[in-house]
């Protein structure tokens, strides 16, 4: 696993509360492991902090799975 | 226990003024702002911060916004505003467009800056200072009943988005309280419509939005609560 995938499994499952078992890179945030729309938008919050990046709205809607968010980590930092 | 940090807005006269005294005197740290820092007669208090800020400019509400980040926010209370009052026959686009832009579009200029650190700490409180004008009305004052009329469908929508988060919303909603931004419309007349018989003073205020800053009240969220000596019963 690459080193951003691992921190961002970190961040999730701390914010939404879920095991890390429960957990792969197709993951989506809502259907998947139960975020709601409050939960979303504190994950982005809690990218960009750890990896310091700004994610402006637009992108933001887009990151809905752990793949989407790596993804658009790797490309922007 | 941690001090919390309040952040009241139109800090240096009326209802803001007292609330910064009563909220230093309860041990909070309190950022108080206003439109000019030199003009306010602050005692120095160690827990104190003032700041200058106009809140109907983003380039202002900006300039504050790494110290309000670095500090965290705990309480919120968006106090400043300002009235323009004229009858609507009267009045010019620019001033009602003043009133609006001051009163609602500031409120969710400064609302925004506190929003990470309440969402992190999973705790916050947001206390609106509205007016009983919103809910009842007054002539002359379509700009101003129609800004915190705003203000208090802001604070019950933003409270059912963050209740999940344990940050609760509310409004308060004063009648006719002594200060300058009264002392030209009150008189006689009004006097007589007050059951308790007389203006409201900013003490009357400070008690309310300190019990809302506190634990205590927990289970209360996106309400208005009006004290105005019973001028306006639904």
């Amino acid at each position: 696993m690459s080193d951003v995938l691992n921190k961002v499994v970190d961040i999730v499952c701390g914010q939404l509360s879920v095991d890390k078992a429960d957990v792969n890179p197709e993951s989506a945030f809502v259907e998947d492991l139960g975020a709601d729309s409050l939960d979303t938008v504190e994950l982005v919050m809690a990218f960009e902090e750890e990896f310091d990046v700004e994610i402006p709205d637009d992108e933001a809607e887009k990151i809905t799975t752990i793949q989407s968010a790596v993804e658009w980590i790797e490309g922007n930092s | 226990m941690e001090t919390k940090t309040a952040l009241i807005t139109g800090g240096s006269r009326g209802i803001g003024r007292e609330l910064v005294d009563i909220f230093l005197e309860s041990g909070y740290r309190v950022i108080a702002t206003c439109r000019d820092k030199t003009k306010s007669k602050f005692m120095e208090n160690k827990n104190l911060t003032v700041e200058n800020l106009d809140i109907s400019s983003k380039d202002s509400v900006e300039e504050i916004q790494n110290l309000v980040e670095e500090i965290g926010v705990d309480i919120l209370i968006n106090n400043a505003g300002i009235t323009n009052d004229k009858l609507f026959l009267r009045m010019s686009e620019s001033e009602w467009n003043d009133v609006i832009n001051t009163n609602l579009n500031g409120v969710f200029r400064v609302t925004k800056l506190v929003m990470k650190h309440m969402l992190k700490k999973k705790w916050g409180r947001i206390i609106n200072i509205s007016s009983i004008s919103g809910a009842m009305g007054n002539p002359g004052q379509t700009n101003y009943s129609a800004s915190k009329a705003g203000v208090d469908g802001f604070t019950r929508s933003l409270a059912k988005e963050l209740g999940s988060r344990n940050i609760t919303v509310n409004s308060v909603s004063p009648g006719f309280i002594e200060t300058n931004m009264t002392e030209n419309i009150v008189n006689e007349e009004i006097i007589k419509k007050i059951p308790l018989q007389r203006l409201g003073k900013p003490s009357d205020i400070s008690p309310l939005v300190l019990f809302l800053a506190s634990d205590e009240s927990n289970y209360i969220t996106g309400q208005t609560l009006v004290v105005d000596g019973g001028l306006f019963m639904k």
